[in-house]
């Protein structure tokens, strides 16, 4: 399979200063991936992710996104294919309505206008935004604010999600709003990146995770070889789900699993397979 | 926490936030908080913890007007009848988001923007930042920009700012909703420590149930507008049915508990261990049973 975001020797400098915000970083991207991206702030994250989106372009590498190389292409050249949902719905939103807002992007692809009302209306169902259609965007709580930048870059339909804190603020609720987008965005094969510390988001939804630090992509691998591998959170400060740590304990004193669990439900079937040994 | 006294107490509090509002958004609440008690505030956005913590230092409805029924007395005194920035002295605040709060050159007079209203003097005052820096971990940083800091010392010198009026109540909004995990650690380690070292009286609403599980001494759970259940960490998670119709998570711990005694594997009389440290014991028994 063709990888659908492909980064060589990535590096980023910012013309403002000597600090180097990703350096030298090589991954492959597959379709169909959910890939969480972990760090603190000022690891790189965010500045990794803007090159998929040509937001930021390298200093030097390349990154190659659906077969075409950045470097020479406006942002609005990628973006039918890229979607970026920021952390601040206010660097995002712009129109006077909710329901202008969803409009825009899919008929600046010129898509007919029944196709656009029709990507409306399911955007307007999937996220519960009934009651908000003809609201400004302003006038609305900032956690539903940010459902309706997801929506509004969900009605593109492009093949690359890229999410940047899309749980923080919010309460339970919408965040299994945002795990469902997540989940049925899988299912309808697109590629998403998300930028998290919801720790429950990473270990239940995403199938890879990649770890930065001071610029640096410490580890590439599964949410279950992140969590287990104390020092790599440690440094990092991220702390497991409670769940996960349970499992870690319980595994440290008894042996008692093959390896750390990530959900209740993995949890209760380690204890069901551990009571029939 | 039986032992000692009131210092907050909601008495029958109903607020609408306009005339025209139909909904109150605060709907008869009744609710006594003791000194020294960490409290968290759970419940979906829109609930009305926020308006809630406004009630606190007098905001509502003293500067937020709308139609107010009942009484809050806080440290004896009635909020109605006191001014928000005698308030102030009693009642710190700190918001979600950092930047919302900060408005000076230098993190020193940050610090000093309340205090000058309050008519300290000069040594008091460079006395008090020195030693409100000292308590959340940001010494020496008088000098810099508040906007040059990481969002957690931004957050973290929103907490001083409130220490230095020297309240007995600190109230904070979902604190660590705009910083990274570094940062919430740190919010989180300075008010378990201002609540443990200092006496300091904590309301924290806050979605993080596992931390707040940790933490808090008493869990306080709203929704619509009402308290529906409040009670040590251990007897809120206990009500898996109801947290679940409102749409609330409780800690993963205790809710694998529930599953197990579902799937008849443990009995725990509807009574989950809600820390880490008390699952590893509670747990660890499936495993004791079957290695002796």
């Amino acid at each position: 399979m063709e990888p659908i975001i492909k980064v060589e020797d990535l590096t980023h400098i910012y013309p403002t200063g000597q600090v180097v915000a990703v350096k030298d970083i090589s991954l492959e991207i597959n379709p169909g991936e959910i890939v969480g991206v972990i760090g603190q702030n000022g690891s790189g994250k965010t500045t990794l992710v803007k090159h998929f989106i040509g937001l930021l372009k390298p200093t030097s590498g390349k990154v190659i996104v659906n077969g075409k190389d950045t470097a020479p292409l406006r942002v609005q050249q990628i973006a039918a294919n890229v979607g970026y949902v920021y952390q601040n719905p206010n660097h995002q939103l712009f129109a006077r309505t909710v329901r202008e807002e969803l409009a825009f992007g899919p008929r600046n692809l010129d898509l007919p206008e029944d196709e656009v009302n029709a990507r409306v209306e399911q955007a307007v169902e999937f996220f519960h935004l009934e009651e908000l259609l003809e609201l400004h965007p302003y006038r609305i709580s900032f956690p539903l604010r940010k459902l309706v930048g997801m929506a509004s870059v969900y009605t593109m339909r492009p093949a690359v999600f890229i999410l940047d804190e899309p749980t923080t603020g919010q309460d339970n609720i919408t965040t299994q709003t945002v795990y469902r987008l997540i989940k049925k965005l899988r299912d309808e094969g697109s590629t998403v990146l998300c930028v998290a510390h919801d720790m429950i988001l990473l270990a239940e939804v995403v199938d890879r995770m990649l770890v930065l630090r001071d610029g640096d992509l410490i580890m590439d691998a599964t949410p279950r070889e992140v969590f287990s591998d104390y020092e790599i959170m440690s440094s990092t400060h991220l702390t497991p789900p409670q769940i996960t740590t349970l499992s870690l304990r319980l595994n440290g004193k008894f042996g008692a699993f093959d390896a750390a669990v990530l959900s209740i439900d993995e949890m209760v079937s380690e204890v069901q397979k551990f009571s029939n040994k | 926490m039986s032992e000692s006294k009131p210092i907050i107490e909601f008495k029958d509090v109903t607020f609408w936030y306009g005339q025209n509002e139909t909904e109150p958004a605060l709907k008869n609440i009744n609710l006594t908080i003791h000194e020294g008690d960490y409290v968290a505030l759970l419940g979906l956005n829109g609930a009305g913890k926020t308006t809630l913590q406004l009630c606190i230092n007098g905001v509502v409805p003293n500067n937020i007007l709308g139609n107010f029924e009942g009484q809050v007395i806080v440290d004896g005194k009635d909020t109605l009848e006191t001014p928000v920035r005698e308030m102030a002295k009693i009642v710190g605040m700190v918001f979600d988001n950092p930047e919302f709060q900060l408005s000076q050159m230098s993190v020193g007079e940050e610090i000093a923007l309340g205090m000058e209203s309050l008519g300290y003097s000069y040594e008091e005052m460079v006395e008090t930042i020195d030693e409100v820096l000292d308590i959340v971990g940001l010494p020496g940083l008088t000098e810099r920009s508040p906007f040059g800091l990481s969002g957690g010392q931004q957050q973290r010198l929103s907490i001083a700012s409130a220490l230095a009026m020297r309240p007995k109540i600190l109230v904070m909004d979902e604190p660590t909703s705009n910083v990274d995990p570094i940062g919430k650690e740190e919010i989180f380690q300075v008010a378990y420590e201002l609540n443990r070292e200092r006496n300091m009286t904590v309301i924290m609403a806050e979605h993080e149930v596992e931390v707040m599980a940790q933490y808090a001494t008493l869990v306080v759970v709203m929704h619509e507008g009402e308290i529906v259940l409040q009670g040590t960490p251990e007897e809120v998670f206990s009500n898996v049915d109801l947290l679940k119709s409102l749409g609330l998570r409780m800690p993963q711990v205790a809710a694998f508990g529930n599953e197990l005694e579902k799937l008849g594997i443990m009995n725990l009389n509807g009574q989950y261990p809600v820390k880490l440290s008390q699952a590893v014991e509670t747990y660890g028994r499936l495993f004791e049973k079957k290695a002796g």
